[in-house]
């Protein structure tokens, strides 16, 4: 028995993996978290209590952990790049770092991953930053509670909250990002999971997907951002659940879609946008369950956008709810609520016995010639609008839902 | 005049038309307000009645009253009065009435509501304002109709045909110019085509003043510039009372040539 215990003792004595904690505060063995980072071994966790450090430049290059005790400050004197993470299995939770430099030529961030897998980010507080977090070649990591606080004022020298570039498998949840220029930004990321997120007050979009497939985004909200999300040039998109509210502008979208295929958009709500959702060039897209309410134009059809299906989504009190710009649809509408419906249902089975056409003919005159919105309410843009209604002639005449729910949709 | 103002006025106070103006007002500022508990919404419902009916009545009301109280004028022209005073009394008359009518109308459910402390008081003010002006406007003109037009039938058909010609035939030629010329820079062209008639101008005003100037895109930008600014309210404000002051003087110099 005591030989057992003797060897265990050893063991652990001898072993150098074995994880240990260091601390980290003015009157500790480390007074800087570079030189703990220096001292600690591999799978350590350094404890840094709460003070403010004025560090930047530090680099972790071995799997460590690093938790702050009441949000210790990092403040970086905006001289440049805080934290770049080039190793497997770090951990970074609970700091508040501060002051990243800004520079034209290099992207400095308060925290960067580099070409590692399974970090985890967790509950920090970035403030008066550049880029807030960058995933560089990453994969299978979690960035999780976050709150990212920028101060954008131009796009050119502003940079973005979370932003992954080839990074695949990450999830991003429930962080909290504004001011800064793009809230989250993907670029050739893919499998990533976005839940449960708010992005506000951007200067461009809330969430920017760019060249990145098969991510699912839900259960986010987007405000009274430059565009709430755009999702470009990417493929098999899921988004579910999304808030999209008072994207509100000469230039504001609550969804931007360009060349996107086969994605799903459900149960999405967008609320008080400009224009609800814009699409171009995309094609087999679902709708269903969306709310659109009180929007200029609830969906802005571009142009080459085919067999997409509209189904079962609610308009409620849009200025304009579709926009087309072509006489040619190959687009299914069915079974929407349009709450400017005004046929009747005669055999009551919820089902208007009229078809809708949700194209007006002064949405169309608009997107011919801009400047006619200036005729927007006026009396005589009803007459027309009404005499278009009753025998179609510049709208696309195939363009209209044979099975228009009288009642709001509930799901 | 003021004698004759204040005649016109009392006699269209005790009239059952004036009450029936001013009921109509507050039944729609009540029900509207109770309808949806949003002013602004509210104000911007409002706006499309009032761009509409306030022109309409302006005009019908101003040519009923003018050949109703045909014999009345005779009467005073009999009288040593200048007739000048005579005819802008009556104009005024109907016009500061219905004025009334509509501020009052409107005023009183929105002042009850609360919109002293709410933020859509410079927006309802403007609508006010705006309804006035058009009041003005559209009764002076309705008055050289009636000036011009003995035939009653004839009066009533051009007053209808002025009214049908500013709040929607003017639109279409409007719409129509616009689509013509799409290849051309069409910034100045409606913002001219805007100034010229009464309706859209205060239309356009509004539009502006509310939330929903975001839809109108770069050309809302390019109004908002113009009509943001001081230069543009002073040069709006200028119009309404130029369309204001030209159908005056015109119901002066032909009351002064008419024959009786």
């Amino acid at each position: 028995m005591i030989t057992h215990i003797a060897l265990f003792l050893i063991l652990i004595t001898s072993c150098p993996i074995f994880p240990q904690s260091i601390e980290v505060c003015k009157s500790c063995d480390f007074n800087s978290i570079k030189t703990a980072i220096a001292n600690a071994n591999a799978f350590d966790t350094i404890l840094i209590k709460k003070d403010t450090y004025k560090e930047h430049n530090i680099k972790i290059e071995k799997p460590l952990t690093l938790i702050g005790k009441d949000y210790p400050i990092i403040d970086g004197e905006l001289k440049g790049e805080i934290i770049t993470i080039s190793s497997d299995s770090v951990t970074v939770n609970g700091l508040s770092i501060i002051n990243v430099g800004t520079s034209y030529t290099e992207d400095y961030a308060a925290v960067r991953v580099k070409r590692s897998k399974h970090f985890t980010l967790k509950n920090l507080i970035l403030e008066n930053l550049f880029f807030g977090i960058y995933l560089e070649k990453s994969n299978y990591g979690k960035i999780y509670n976050n709150k990212i606080i920028g101060h954008a004022v131009e796009e050119y020298n502003s940079g973005n909250g979370i932003q992954l570039w080839y990074s695949n498998n990450i999830e991003i949840e429930y962080n909290h990002i504004q001011y800064v220029r793009d809230g989250i930004y993907l670029e050739f990321a893919n499998n990533c999971l976005i839940k449960n997120n708010v992005s506000t007050e951007n200067l461009r979009y809330g969430l920017h997907f760019m060249f990145s497939n098969n991510d699912i985004y839900q259960n986010n909200t987007f405000k009274n951002n430059g565009a709430g999300v755009a999702v470009m040039f990417s493929k098999n998109i899921k988004m579910y659940n999304n808030l999209f509210k008072e994207n509100w502008g000469t230039a504001s979208y609550g969804m931007l879609l360009k060349e996107i295929n086969d994605a799903e958009i459900i149960g999405n709500t967008f609320m008080e946008n400009t224009i609800g959702i814009n699409i171009e060039g995309s094609n087999r897209i679902l709708y269903k369950h969306n709310n659109f309410s009180n929007n200029g134009w609830a969906i802005k059809v571009r142009g080459a956008c085919y067999t997409n299906q509209f189904l079962e989504n609610n308009f409620l009190y849009n200025s304009f709810d579709i926009a087309y710009n072509s006489k040619v649809n190959d687009n299914i509408f069915n079974r929407n609520y349009w709450s400017n419906y005004t046929g009747y249902d005669l055999n009551k089975d919820g089902v208007g016995d009229v078809p809708y056409r949700p194209v007006k003919l002064f949405s169309y005159i608009v997107n011919r010639t801009p400047e006619t919105i200036i005729l927007l309410r006026s009396l005589f843009i009803d007459v027309i609008d009404f005499s278009e209604k009753v025998s179609p002639v510049f709208t696309p005449d195939n363009l209209l839902d044979n099975n228009p729910v009288t009642k709001k949709i509930q799901w | 005049m003021l004698k004759i103002l204040k005649y016109s006025f009392f006699d269209l106070m005790r009239s059952r038309w004036s009450y029936v103006y001013f009921a109509f007002y507050l039944l729609l500022g009540i029900i509207l307000l109770f309808l949806n508990n949003d002013l602004s919404k509210a104000v911007i419902t409002l706006m499309n009645v009032i761009i509409v009916l306030v022109p309409l009545i302006g005009t019908i009301f101003g040519v009923m009253y003018y050949y109703n109280s045909k014999e009345f004028t005779e009467l005073l022209l009999a009288q040593p009065l200048k007739r000048a005073s005579i005819f802008i009394g009556q104009y005024l008359g109907v016009a500061l009435s219905l004025s009334m009518s509509l501020i009052f109308g409107l005023g009183i459910p929105f002042i009850f509501y609360g919109l002293l402390q709410s933020t859509a008081i410079w927006d309802f003010s403007l609508l006010l304002t705006s309804g006035t002006f058009l009041t003005f406007i559209f009764t002076a003109l309705a008055f050289n109709i009636a000036l011009s037009q003995d035939n009653k039938i004839k009066g009533f058909g051009y007053a209808i045909l002025l009214w049908l010609f500013f709040a929607i035939i003017y639109d279409g030629f409007f719409l129509m110019t616009l689509i013509l010329f799409e290849d051309y820079p069409l910034d100045k062209l409606s913002l001219v085509g805007t100034m010229l008639n009464p309706i859209d101008l205060s239309r356009t005003l509004i539009l502006l003043k509310l939330d929903i100037s975001a839809l109108l895109g770069y050309t809302g930008a390019i109004f908002k510039k113009f009509f943001g600014t001081n230069f543009g309210l002073i040069i709006s404000s200028l119009m309404m009372t130029i369309w204001v002051v030209f159908p005056v003087i015109r119901i002066i110099i032909k009351s002064r040539k008419k024959d009786f």
